[in-house]
Order: C-alpha cells, then structure tokens, then sequence
C-alpha cells in the first residue's frame, strides 16, 4: 500500500455525476504541473484518472481518488462503493462493457477504460467485491522502468 | 498550421474561444469513443467528432487539443460551449459529414504549402 507520508490528494466522486466527469483528473494534472512532474508522466496520469474517474461516476455510487508522490513515483488510487466487477478478467478485456445506453450515448462505456489505465501505468493492480465495490491503484515511475 | 487557417479555408464556424484560433494544430483525430480520443490522440490534435455533450471539453482539455470540430451539422449543448469557454477551448462547427470533413482537413495540412 502507499505511504500515507506521500499522500498528496484525495478527491470525492458521485456516482452519475456525469456533469463533473473531468474534473478530478483536470485538478491532479494542475497539481502536477505546479509541482514540476514532467510532461510525459503528467500525460499519462491525466488518461489514467479520467478513465478511473469515469468509471466511478459511471458505475459506482460513489468513490474517491487519492494520488501520491513518492520520491520516484506518482501513485493513483481508485476505490469505490457500488455494484463491483462480477469477473475482473473479463472486465479488462478491451470491448467489454457493461455500460446502459445512455452512457454509451455519450460516447463513455466502449470498454475501453481499463486497457488505457493498464497500458499508461508502469504497474497496475485492480481488485472488487461483488456488491461492495472497486478498488485500482496505478503506478508511474518518474523515471520510466 | 493554425486553427484559424482551417476555419477560413475550409469555410467552418466557430462558436467559442475565438481568441484561442491561433492555436497550432500539429495533427487531428477523429473518433466518438471518449476512451479511443483519451488514449490515442496528441497534444495540439483538432479532434473531429459527432460528440456535442459537455464531457468533450474535458476530453480536449485533458489530451491540449488544439479545438474540437464538430460535424454533420450538430449544435452543441449550451453547457458545452459554457465550459468550452470557460477552458479555453474552441468549439468550431462544420456541416459536412465526418468523412468528408476529415478529408478535407487532412488534405489542407499535408498539401498546403
């Protein structure tokens, strides 16, 4: 688990709350910049937290997103109270959704998401209880593997 | 190439953020899946898109695109341009379909002298 020490920020999301979908993700990249995170790795944290902020706001009915700055690191916990993945494989596999027509509509729920958080971070991890909730954590390593 | 070149050339409209259509457009991106245009498009893209809901500015803002194009005669939600405003990101508006707009788009940065 990260070291409370690094903690830096934690953001509270509403479940479809889709008004604010963004706006965690545009406050972090801010936060990032005025601590001097290169570009690079401020690029790939704005995927990552937009897509898990996404997923709160979509899915759950509610959740936070922590971030932590460890000295070679960004740190990027998701946790949410909600419904759950019923089967963690199959949820990561690119294409499956089990989004309802109106988030598909707004173009959200191509099944999509947790492919780009795995891909953008250095390490991933994701774990759900059915009917409790969600929990991801991506790691970033400032200077690349 | 800037933004307001591709307006004037191309004939578009823009509805907000017209002191943003010095923007340098380095490349372009069309797609409707917000997760495809997060993971995929590049900072100083004009993104092309159907989308007209207020989450494409924070899709823009997040990915630096240079401005959203949106096609097929599609009037963006008020809330859109409100945030758009508010994020400093042109919202320009084409009647063309999607494919040919993109073509046209395409066409101007690659062959224009």
């Amino acid at each position: 688990m990260p070291n409370d020490e690094y903690l830096e920020g934690i953001y509270y999301i509403q479940g479809r709350d889709f008004v604010d979908a963004g706006i965690v993700s545009s406050e972090m990249k801010k936060k990032l910049k005025e601590k001097g995170i290169p570009e690079g790795i401020i690029r790939k944290v704005a995927i990552i937290t937009f897509e898990a902020e996404v997923n709160i706001i979509s899915y759950a009915e509610h959740g936070t997103i922590k971030y932590y700055l460890e000295p070679e690191a960004v740190v990027i916990e998701a946790n949410d109270v909600g419904a759950g993945i019923e089967d963690i494989e199959l949820a990561q596999q690119e294409g499956y959704s089990t989004a309802d027509d109106s988030i598909r509509e707004m173009g959200f729920g191509a099944g999509m998401g947790l492919a780009n958080i795995k891909n953008h971070s250095d390490e991933f991890e994701i774990s759900s209880v059915p009917c409790q909730g969600t929990y991801l954590r991506s790691i970033i390593y400032l200077n690349g593997k | 190439m800037t933004l307001e070149t591709i307006v004037e050339k191309l004939g578009l409209k823009c509805k907000c953020c017209w002191e943003k259509l010095g923007n340098e457009v380095v490349g372009g991106y069309a797609g409707d899946l917000l997760s495809d245009v997060m993971g995929n498009s590049k900072k100083g893209d004009v993104w092309v898109t159907r989308q007209v809901h207020l989450n494409i500015v924070a899709v823009a803002s997040l990915k630096e695109h240079a401005g959203i194009v949106i096609v097929n005669g599609a009037i963006p939600d008020k809330e859109t341009l409100e945030k758009a405003q508010k994020e400093g990101i042109p919202i320009i508006i084409s009647d063309l379909p999607e494919f040919e707009l993109v073509g046209k788009i395409y066409d101007l940065m690659h062959h224009a002298l």
